[in-house]
């Protein structure tokens, strides 16, 4: 097994991420993470999904997904060439004795406070996974009340544009 | 730059046989949608162009589907299609009402496969739209083009458990090609062109459209033909030279090929460009299940139908083969049987329209993507010059061990001990005395496989039957379709007694609508396909398999009284010396459907057989008698 990110390019449709979401199920693959959002192209959505699975599964799940009408292109991204990023917001006990320690943690990571209540703190970041990995560790022993984490977004190194050629041709 | 490798239909096939380079395959794949494009347009039909036109949502459905070139409906109504029903009867187009919806799916089916048409069919919300999806899943798995219209519920109420709701596109999406939920009137030109493109169009398969009550009733501004606007969908049909050449270069080297046909070749209509490859090539040819007929039974280079209950010759002649030249055939396993015994020495061409299909059970060597009506003329031209240059490779040694076993084990029966008819029998007369060119549906079961081996097929589009999904109930409403499509045909419902009782309400159909199929009920009193198992794999034990149909039952029910109260011709028939004489009888009257109880035994099973689990290797063409290979070798 091993970790694939892929890059699809959709229709903005009503149930475009049923139709996605259900194909890998029905493969019994369990998506790492999953990221939608609107594209520079209006009228299309880019979907960063990364799961662990055997290339040949993966190809035939992504020649299933290709075979989905309202997708309109797949790329995999490998890590040496696409910049990978999470994003994760994390609720931290921090109090008066303890507030400082936590807020030179984030800075370490290139962290930043978005929230400070009376006995906590709402530091977000920005990475690489395994940076948010460390991240967490460090905090873990404040105490970490809620962790929200988005899923990858990837982007291929360079100048090309992966919707480019995609909607020039259909 | 980036280093991200495109994955596009064409080059996941190419990838996994590592031969085109990438961008090759992508720039091929682009030209070929640019040509298919600028040949014909992607909506059905004449493409008359109407004027913006005021009507209601219900009345464009009704223009969409006469301007999509639309003859023929089958469906039911009720609250949320009522509005479209109303513009309808006012439509030269023919509505055939049916009696549950699952017939109006299965007609639909029915009439796709014999004319090549879209079938339509078009049923209410909730359980009306419920009720299609079994025929949608079985045009699914079976790559029938189908458009099913379904009411829903107002969009204002979707979502709020609304009488006769159901999320229908959610129910039906692993099952359809693509579907559509329009709420808003001003869509439905548009997508109706759009579902019929899909539909018809690169694999072939269902696509859903439900229609939302207000979208019906509200004013809209109707034109045509609308523009299709599918940016992801781009079906590649002409194949990769390259690959076409080098599928040429193992056909010339094969000492031992088949040709591996599947039900695309009869859903791609290259029945023709077939004849001509394997008449050039001499390999032998198996046609499988779905594609009974898309080559000439009686040809001297077809050896059979292959899988669970194919002929020795042909399980054999794939099982031995160096190399399976695969032409719109999918590696299913009931084909395959063990996948990993398969064919273990050949080396595998696979041409099909759909790249998911290649590589996904068994890895190509020579993947080529594309229809086989273009593939195949291409493959002919790329094996003559081939031939030309390194000479007709010798088959003599192949055939003369394929001919061997063709004589040694004919397909065939044993008379059953108690005395009553074999079904194969009833059934081989049934092709004998109708010919090839009647339109034989079968149901799912003993009967369907003995329909399969005894009936000669000699052109496509003659054989319907419910191959992947294995739906029982197929066959009544199936063969009312084909009827409807090809009305002057003889069409044969060969149907079970358990088959018959699931779907025989549309025989009221038929009778009404003067659509005058012939149904031969095989009436083994049992549900005999699993009672066959129930007597090799479970003992003998016959565990709910008794239907009490047949000869010393009770006869519930009595098939000639049902017949004859759903105002059929009803005959029956007991006896081997009655056969010809009732399917005679049969033949002259058809002014009415016809329904013949043709009482057989319950013990007749069907041969040759490869138990499930098992290598093809295993193929018994008797119970516990596989046949000696090292003889053959």
């Amino acid at each position: 097994m091993s970790r694939h990110t892929l890059s699809v390019l959709v229709e903005d449709k009503p149930g475009v991420l049923t139709r996605v979401a259900s194909l890998f199920a029905r493969r019994a693959f369990n998506i790492n993470s999953l990221a939608v959002g609107p594209t520079e192209v209006s009228g299309i959505s880019r979907m960063t999904v990364v799961v662990d699975a055997d290339g040949d599964l993966i190809e035939q799940v992504t020649k299933q997904l290709n075979k989905l009408v309202n997708v309109i292109k797949i790329v995999e991204l490998t890590s040496e060439s696409s910049v990978q990023r999470d994003h994760i917001l994390v609720k931290v006990r921090a109090d008066a004795a303890t507030r400082l320690q936590v807020t030179q943690a984030a800075d370490l990571f290139r962290a930043s406070v978005v929230d400070v209540s009376t006995d906590s703190l709402v530091i977000e970041a920005t990475g690489h996974p395994e940076k948010l990995t460390a991240l967490l560790s460090v905090l873990e022993p404040f105490g970490i009340r809620e962790i929200v984490q988005s899923g990858t977004l990837a982007v291929g190194r360079g100048s090309r544009s992966m919707s480019d050629r995609a909607l020039r041709s259909a | 730059m980036s280093k991200g490798s495109p994955i596009s239909p064409s080059l996941m096939a190419a990838k996994s046989a590592g031969a085109a380079k990438a961008s090759e395959k992508v720039d091929r794949a682009a030209d070929a949608v640019v040509d298919n494009a600028a040949t014909l347009s992607p909506v059905l039909g004449p493409n008359n162009v109407v004027p913006p036109t005021v009507m209601t949502g219900s009345e464009a459905i009704v223009r969409s589907l006469e301007e999509l070139g639309v003859d023929d409906i089958f469906g039911l109504p009720g609250g949320a299609i009522l509005p479209t029903y109303d513009p309808l009867m006012a439509s030269k187009m023919n509505h055939v009402l049916v009696r549950h919806e699952q017939g109006a799916g299965h007609a639909a089916q029915g009439y796709a496969m014999v004319t090549g048409r879209v079938g339509v069919c078009i049923a209410t919300s909730g359980p009306g739209a419920t009720n299609l999806v079994t025929a949608i899943m079985d045009a699914h798995m079976d790559s029938v083009p189908l458009v099913a219209i379904t009411g829903q519920v107002s969009a204002a109420v979707i979502g709020t458990d609304a009488f006769q709701e159901a999320d229908i596109v959610g129910i039906t999406m692993p099952i359809t090609k693509h579907s559509f939920l329009v709420t808003d009137a001003e869509d439905i030109p548009h997508v109706m062109a759009e579902a019929f493109h899909l539909a018809s169009t690169g694999r072939p398969g269902p696509v859903l459209v439900d229609i939302a009550k207000n979208a019906q009733v509200s004013n809209m501004t109707f034109s045509w033909p609308p523009k299709v606007d599918l940016p992801g969908y781009r079906p590649v049909v002409r194949g990769h030279n390259k690959q076409v050449r080098e599928a040429a270069r193992l056909i010339a080297e094969s000492k031992k090929p088949v040709l591996y046909v599947g039900g695309g070749v009869v859903k791609g209509h290259a029945s023709a460009e077939l004849l001509e490859l394997a008449e050039l090539t001499g390999a032998p040819v198996v046609t499988t299940l779905m594609a009974k007929g898309a080559f000439p039974d009686s040809h001297k280079q077809h050896v059979g139908m292959p899988g669970m209950h194919g002929s020795v010759s042909a399980v054999t002649a794939l099982q031995q083969a160096d190399l399976l030249i695969t032409l719109g055939a999918r590696f299913d396993d009931r084909v395959t049987g063990v996948l990993s015994t398969f064919a273990p020495n050949a080396k595998v061409i696979h041409a099909d329209i759909d790249p998911a299909e290649i590589s996904k059970n068994r890895l190509a060597d020579v993947p080529i993507v594309g229809s086989v009506k273009e593939i195949i003329p291409e493959l002919s031209e790329a094996v003559r010059t081939q031939f030309s240059q390194s000479g007709t490779p010798d088959l003599e040694a192949w055939w003369s061990f394929l001919n061997n076993l063709r004589e040694t084990y004919p397909l065939g029966w044993t008379e059953p001990e108690d005395g009553l008819s074999a079904p194969q029998r009833v059934i081989e007369r049934i092709g004998a005395l109708t010919g090839p060119e009647g339109i034989y549906v079968a149901g799912v079961g003993q009967h369907q496989m003995w329909a399969a081996q005894f009936i000669k097929y000699e052109r496509p589009h003659a054989w319907l039957n419910s191959g992947g999904a294995g739906t029982m109930g197929y066959a009544v409403p199936a063969a009312m379709g084909a009827k409807v499509g090809e009305p002057d045909r003889v069409v044969w419902a060969i149907d079970g007694d358990g088959c018959f009782q699931m779907t025989n309400q549309e025989l009221a159909t038929c009778a009404i609508n003067k659509i005058p199929i012939k149904v031969a009920i095989i009436n083994n009193s049992s549900l005999g396909m699993v009672r066959q198992w129930q007597t090799l794999f479970y003992d003998g034990r016959y565990s709910n398999t008794d239907l009490n149909t047949g000869h010393d039952t009770i006869r519930i029910p009595d098939f000639v009284k049902l017949a004859d109260a759903y105002g059929c011709a009803a005959l029956r028939c007991e006896r081997d010396e009655d056969i010809d004489a009732t399917i005679q009888k049969a033949l002259e009257i058809n002014d009415r459907p016809v329904v013949i109880d043709f009482v057989v035994s319950p013990n007749s099973m069907v041969w040759p057989m490869v138990p499930a689990g098992v290598s093809n290797d295993q193929i018994q063409v008797a119970r516990n008698m596989t046949p000696e290979w090292e003889e053959e070798d």
